[in-house]
């Protein structure tokens, strides 16, 4: 009877044990399902670099006009706009924004011209976590330049509850 | 399939003026990251191109990625040529597409 005893109790614990790898592994899994991956800064800079080559970004010029803190991450309002005098000489061909922490890292890619008077536009955006944004801008001399904001979003996108 | 637009273009510029157009469409913007009731992942669906036109020739022209939030906004600005109409059109996945105009009367 003694024997038996640390016997089965070792079997439980062993049982106990393994179910709760099982249950580990199976969290694991779905959590891969439910999560798709976070844009990293690397992918950002990955994104940005296919936008801009192997030109070099300047900063400056580019200002991301966005609320520090923001509490819903499901509609966050900035407005992007360019230094520049929007001539057919002298004039911002596009602008592309890029983030850090949500499952892609684009934005929004925008194409305008010197018909545009202003290099300047705003919109509202989905952010997944508080985060960097960048801005950048690429003008008619060939020129690339950015801009960047730190937003802190209490609430993040993608948790709201389904209906 | 068509959706809600709203327009806003000021009925009357001055030549050379720099206008202000804002622009809203009723889109779910659905991003295929959110899971639904039973488990499964809800599709993407979203407004992938949104261009303008002015007298027909493309002013501004935006892509959107999934990060664009329900029901999207856009606010830019144009320079008022000439009397006509300014032409928007949003086009998305599942074959979307949408279209809205608003006339202009250039002094």
């Amino acid at each position: 009877m003694s024997d038996h005893r640390p016997e089965s109790r070792a079997t439980r614990r062993d049982f106990i044990a393994g179910s709760a790898s099982l249950a580990g592994g199976l969290a694991l899994a779905s959590a891969i399902v439910v999560r798709p991956s976070r844009a990293t800064p690397e992918s950002m800079a990955a994104a940005i670099k296919e936008v801009v080559g192997e030109a070099p970004v300047r900063k400056g010029k580019v200002k991301i006009d966005v609320p520090p803190l923001v509490e819903n991450g499901n509609a966050v309002p900035l407005t992007i706009s360019v230094e520049s005098p929007m001539t057919a000489a002298d004039h911002v061909k596009s602008i592309h924004l890029f983030n850090q922490k949500n499952p892609q890292p684009n934005v929004i890619d925008v194409h305008l011209g010197p018909r545009a008077g202003r290099a300047q536009f705003s919109t509202r955006i989905k952010l997944a976590a508080a985060q960097t944004i960048v801005a950048v801008a690429a003008l008619s001399d060939g020129s690339f330049w950015s801009g960047d904001a730190d937003v802190i979003v209490t609430i993040a996108a993608c948790v709201e509850d389904l209906q | 399939m068509s959706a809600r637009t709203l327009i806003n273009v000021p009925a009357k510029a001055k030549r050379g003026e720099v206008i202000e157009i804002k622009t809203l469409i009723a889109h779910p913007m659905e991003t295929g990251y959110r899971v639904g009731l039973n488990g499964a992942l809800i599709p993407r669906d979203i407004i992938t191109t949104f261009v303008c036109t002015y007298n027909g020739e493309e002013i501004f022209r935006a892509d959107f990625a999934r990060a664009i939030a329900a029901n999207p906004y856009l606010t830019f600005s144009t320079v008022a040529t000439e009397r006509g109409t300014i032409a928007f059109q949003w086009t998305g996945d599942n074959g979307f597409s949408a279209s809205a105009e608003a006339p202009i009367t250039v002094e």
